[in-house]
């Protein structure tokens, strides 16, 4: 049975989590990707403030398509994580506690989400409209001009992830695959 | 000589994008399907199911499957008798991409590569034309995310290195991009030609129908044990571990130069999204 959760996250239930772990996620989570986290990162350089509090919130790496008459939402599964590994470490050092996306991470990630307690999710990538069902109510709360990459706020309802990444040294893209792998080439 | 109005190719395009972007192809979601009965492992069986789940909403309610609705790559092929009156072709060809993207709500992603400035309607398309013998004209819409673009690569192999090589550079090359691409993949391979016309038969032998072996015998064979072995690779759904990490590998080959066997890798997620038609 998967775990229920609820962002902003807590310190101890994150505590709990172990790559593998089936979860249900509600409540507010941030969306943001290549463009919002080079914009973020340089306003932390810059000693700027933030046009968000990261601390203990979640962000998803996601750039979702324009919602239809009616819906809250387009579209919206998860982007590929590796290419924010460059800015995630700042933000996780800030009080970001979960990320949400899809694929690997870079060793100086997973070592961020080990220094801050941290946790990433994966969410299934391609599952874009599934994903959308789960996204209650979404606003862009920053970098308006940036379209599908602007940071938005979305009220979430049981959206499905797998923890991948924990803080415990747990790894479910090196442990899943090792599982299954045959010896080959 | 037959005349056809541009008119019909931007309706044409606008339709075939219209449903590629929001219907999976029965090709694919039989795939799925078979790897949801094989998958070992119980995570790659939820991501399979999921994606099957997913297919079959984003159809129902026309949304995209994938909010990566990519760039519109747009394969023609036009029939040497056949002469184009209304209007600029290649004008009737991004207006049917623009028309497609504002109405289906589809995500506009493609902009200036360094200064980034967005185009907001997913235009230019990337579009590949061949001249072929008669009088009709055959479009295939093919919609390309880039969580699998990006895992893409050109091995320009030493003749020394032969079939093994590139075997070797195939399976590395899926190996590599782990849960990247969003697996299960199909892997698009060209062999042969130059850089370009690799990686253009790449690219072009995604949008076979999805696990048809190649018409060529030692192809299909190439495919069919290329795929165990990159299904032996482990990466599985998602990249969480799992034993079904390609749905497919299509390959086309070109007669190449004495010194070289370039190997071009286009790799494509599960949202392999393909539609044709003829005009």
């Amino acid at each position: 049975m998967p775990k229920t959760i609820h962002a902003p996250l807590r310190r101890e239930e994150i505590g709990t989590l172990r790559a593998g772990d089936s979860v249900l996620l509600s409540g507010t989570i941030y969306t943001g990707r290549d463009a919002a986290h080079k914009r973020l990162c340089a306003l932390l350089e810059a000693g700027k403030p933030l046009p968000l509090d990261l601390r203990d919130q979640v962000i998803y790496y996601a750039g979702p398509c324009p919602a239809k008459p009616g819906d809250p939402i387009g579209s919206c599964g998860p982007t590929t994580s590796g290419r924010m590994d460059a800015y995630a470490p700042a933000l996780c050092d800030l009080g970001l506690i979960g990320m949400i996306g899809k694929g690997q991470r870079s060793a100086a990630v997973v070592e961020a989400i080990r220094r801050n307690g941290g946790v990433y999710f994966a969410a299934t990538g391609g599952a874009g409209a599934l994903i959308a069902a789960c996204v209650k109510s979404a606003k862009v709360i920053a970098f308006e001009d940036l379209g599908t990459e602007a940071v938005r706020e979305l009220v979430v309802e049981n959206l499905p992830l797998i923890v991948a990444i924990d803080a415990h040294g747990g790894n479910l893209y090196e442990e899943g695959p090792a599982a299954y792998r045959k010896s080959t080439l | 000589m037959r005349e056809i109005d541009v008119k019909t190719v931007r309706e044409t395009v606008f339709e075939l994008f219209m449903s590629a972007c929001c219907e999976i192809g029965r090709d694919v979601l039989e795939l799925l399907r078979k790897g949801l009965e094989t998958e070992k492992s119980p995570f790659g069986r939820e991501v399979l199911s999921q994606l099957i789940e997913n297919d079959r909403l984003a159809a129902a309610r026309h949304m995209p499957i994938c909010q990566d609705t990519g760039m519109a790559v747009v394969f023609m092929e036009i029939g040497q008798d056949v002469h184009f009156v209304g209007g600029d072709l290649n004008e009737a060809i991004e207006d049917g991409v623009r028309q497609a993207y504002r109405e289906g709500c589809f995500r506009a992603s493609v902009l200036s590569p360094l200064e980034r400035v967005n185009t907001k309607d997913n235009t230019p398309a990337i579009v590949h034309m061949k001249i072929v013998p008669g009088d009709s004209v055959a479009i295939t819409a093919a919609p390309k995310g880039f969580g699998s673009e990006n895992m893409s690569r050109l091995w320009m192999l030493t003749p020394s290195q032969g079939i093994e090589g590139v075997k070797q550079a195939i399976v590395e090359t899926v190996r590599l991009a782990g849960g990247n691409p969003c697996p299960p993949v199909v892997v698009g391979v060209g062999i042969g030609g130059t850089a370009e016309y690799a990686m253009m038969m790449a690219k072009h032998s995604l949008t076979r129908e999805c696990g048809m072996p190649s018409e060529d015998p030692v192809l299909a064979d190439l495919e069919r044990e290329l795929l165990e072995s990159i299904n032996a690779l482990g990466i599985g759904p998602q990249g969480l571990g799992g034993t079904t990490t390609a749905l497919a590998v299509h390959i086309e080959q070109m007669h190449t130069h004495i010194a070289g066997l370039p190997v071009a890798v286009n790799m494509q997620c599960h949202a392999a999204r393909h539609k044709s038609a003829v005009i």
